[in-house]
């Protein structure tokens, strides 16, 4: 039997976060069928067949799915799941909202941000903000799972592409209706899948000031940019920046932490990041308890040191 | 809208630190300080923001969890709800349960808007508001950063990953509310005072014949794997030095 995997996309390009999740269920000895829904979303479905562990591509491209709206999308997965003994989708803020609606559908309790797969019923998943790790095993017939794509490296690509069987949409009456959004330029490398992250907390003191001293830093590291909800809520950084517990959820190979206190709840989206370097001039600040490399002092004076000393 | 219905659970404070069971059992919750779940105050606040600006009558607040969380509910109608339910178990009840359980509860009520936070900070599950739509076949706006009512019908900012989204529901409909939404307000003590005097009905899972039982096994909760101690260098130079080292920039 086969596993079902909700791609996410923007109808022009695959997320990096399929291709994790991919990787994931690929633990499960299993075929993987990824299901592109989209509008005039060809070219993600061929990206998607390149996928290396991707047995088929099921493509619905309808008006319908043009913004991934859960209510048309629920609908399709539910009548694809007949014989999917698992269907899951990476923990983007899409597959949070489509999932938990298909597993009510199908009277399933749905496993999320899975971490680990230990066996295809068992699994690892972190609770109070990565305080805990806790195994659970489903025993439902089907598993409903999100895959915490940090967890996970990203599936490697083929030449020879899997077959694209197209599906139509079902039909139905959807009573949220699109009505217009605000997307974040696209000009820096993407939150979840840098290899390098400079995030900016409550200390940075104006949005202009974090752009100021986290833009050139970013750029010459070629880092994404993050940030702490102090920070975010602030308005010194977009919503689509923070870190944490309730923002995105990274594991680069660097994490710079600049003037962030180091508050569970951050500490719940970066703490399983490679080497994390923290600049705080507080010495008892909680960040340096995870911190490989940590600076104390005033991050006004040390970044403009740090960019010189990279030259 | 008549009446918005609130569901807030009562979760381990987000200040406080959660103790892994040395038996790998749980979370030892004895002696700890339980609060609000944040998201579901922020949910609170936005219901008695719609209600003060005459665009609701009703705000009824509902809970599922132990006898202690009265508290909780108390809590919401200090500050200002009118009316609270409490589903009493000693059980853990899990989103499906829980969404089955608030299913039933709009059958008796029925609101014309649910509000949940969009996630519960001690499970992390984020699914039952999706899962309550799912079940009453009503539409949904998750992790909200702005509501506002117009015409009988809802305008909800979003925050998605790429940015903001924005959606229009009709009611009835179902939202999950984000950080950034609003600040709940402080109660007054004369309100906690009043609290004291509003209705608060207390209910079983079984007058609603919902089957609470769990699906979802749990063989252990283990304390995550933890970091090695690091190291303190005094400078930038040193810094770049040791990670040049390392291969990282
Ligand atoms: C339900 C809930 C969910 C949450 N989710 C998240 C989340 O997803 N992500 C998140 O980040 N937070 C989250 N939080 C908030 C979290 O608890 C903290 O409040 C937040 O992370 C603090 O941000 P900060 O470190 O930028 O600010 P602060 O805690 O104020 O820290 C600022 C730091 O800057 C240092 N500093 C000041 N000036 C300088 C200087 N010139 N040079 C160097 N250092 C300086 C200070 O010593 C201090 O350590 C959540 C909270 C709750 C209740
Ligand atoms: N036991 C409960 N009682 C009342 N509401 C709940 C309960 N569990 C979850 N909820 C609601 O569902 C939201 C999301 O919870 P969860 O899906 O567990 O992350 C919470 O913020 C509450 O609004």
């Amino acid at each position: 039997m086969t596993i079902l995997l909700i791609a996410d996309h923007d109808n022009r390009v695959l997320s990096d976060a399929t291709g994790r999740a991919l990787t994931a269920l690929c633990a499960m000895d299993d075929a993987v069928h990824i299901l592109v829904a989209g509008h005039r979303a060809g070219p993600v479905a061929e990206s998607a067949a390149r996928l290396c562990g991707a047995g088929r591509i099921i493509l619905a491209d309808d008006a319908a799915f043009a913004h991934g709206l859960a209510e048309p999308l629920a609908a399709l997965v539910v009548s694809l799941a007949g014989d999917y003994r698992a269907i899951a989708a990476p923990a983007t803020s899409g597959g949070k909202d489509v999932l938990p609606r298909v597993a009510a559908l199908l009277d399933v309790m749905q496993v999320s941000d899975v971490v680990r797969i230990v066996s295809p019923d068992t699994f690892e998943r972190p609770i109070y903000a990565g305080n805990a790790v806790a195994v659970v095993q489903s025993t439902d017939e089907k598993k409903l799972l999100t895959i915490r794509t940090s967890a996970f490296a990203a599936a490697g690509t083929i030449d020879a592409a899997v077959p694209i069987e197209e599906v139509r949409a079902p039909h139905g009456v959807w009573l949220a209706r699109f009505e217009g959004e605000t997307l974040s330029s696209r000009d820096r490398p993407d939150l979840a899948s840098a290899r390098v992250v400079v995030s900016g907390g409550r200390a940075l003191g104006s949005a202009e000031k974090f752009q100021d001293v986290l833009g050139p830093l970013a750029e010459r590291l070629h880092a994404a940019i993050g940030a702490s909800r102090a920070a975010v809520d602030a308005g010194y950084a977009p919503n689509d920046l923070q870190v944490g517990q309730t923002g995105k959820v990274v594991a680069p190979d660097l994490y710079i932490a600049l003037g962030i206190s180091g508050a569970i709840q951050h500490l719940a989206g970066m703490k399983d990041s490679k080497i994390i370097v923290a600049i705080n001039k507080d010495e008892d600040a909680p960040i340096f308890q995870v911190a490989d490399y940590g600076i104390v002092g005033d991050l006004f004076e040390i970044v403009p040191e740090l960019e010189k000393a990279l030259g | 809208m008549k009446k918005i219905l609130v569901p807030v659970k009562m979760v381990l404070d987000a200040n406080a630190r959660p103790r892994v069971r040395a038996d790998e059992t749980g979370i030892d919750l004895s002696g700890m300080r339980m609060s609000i779940n944040p998201f579901c105050e922020i949910a609170v606040e936005e219901a008695l923001r719609l209600k003060e600006a005459g665009q609701a009558e009703e705000v009824v607040i509902v809970s599922i969890g132990p006898a202690k969380a009265q508290d909780t509910l108390r809590q919401a109608l200090a500050m200002g709800a009118d009316r609270a339910l409490l589903i009493q178990t000693d059980e853990t009840v899990e989103p499906l349960a829980v969404a089955k359980l608030l299913h039933a509860v709009v059958m008796d009520e029925p609101p014309d808007l649910v509000i949940l936070g969009k996630q519960a900070i001690d499970d992390d599950c984020n699914q039952t508001g999706q899962m309550l739509a799912a079940l009453l076949g009503w539409p949904q706006a998750t992790f909200a950063s702005a509501i506002r009512a117009e015409e009988g019908r809802l305008l909800v900012t979003r925050e998605i990953d790429a940015g903001l989204q924005t959606l229009s529901l009709p009611l009835p409909a179902i939202v999950t509310t984000d950080l950034r939404l609003n600040e709940p307000r402080h109660c007054a003590l004369p309100n906690i005072m009043k609290a004291r005097k509003k209705p608060l009905t207390i209910r079983m899972p079984a007058d609603y014949g919902v089957d609470v039982r769990r699906r979802l096994k749990v063989l252990a909760v283990r304390p995550p794997s933890g970091r090695k101690p690091g190291i303190k260098v005094a400078t930038a130079s040193e810094l770049v030095g040791d990670l040049r080292a390392a291969g990282l920039v």
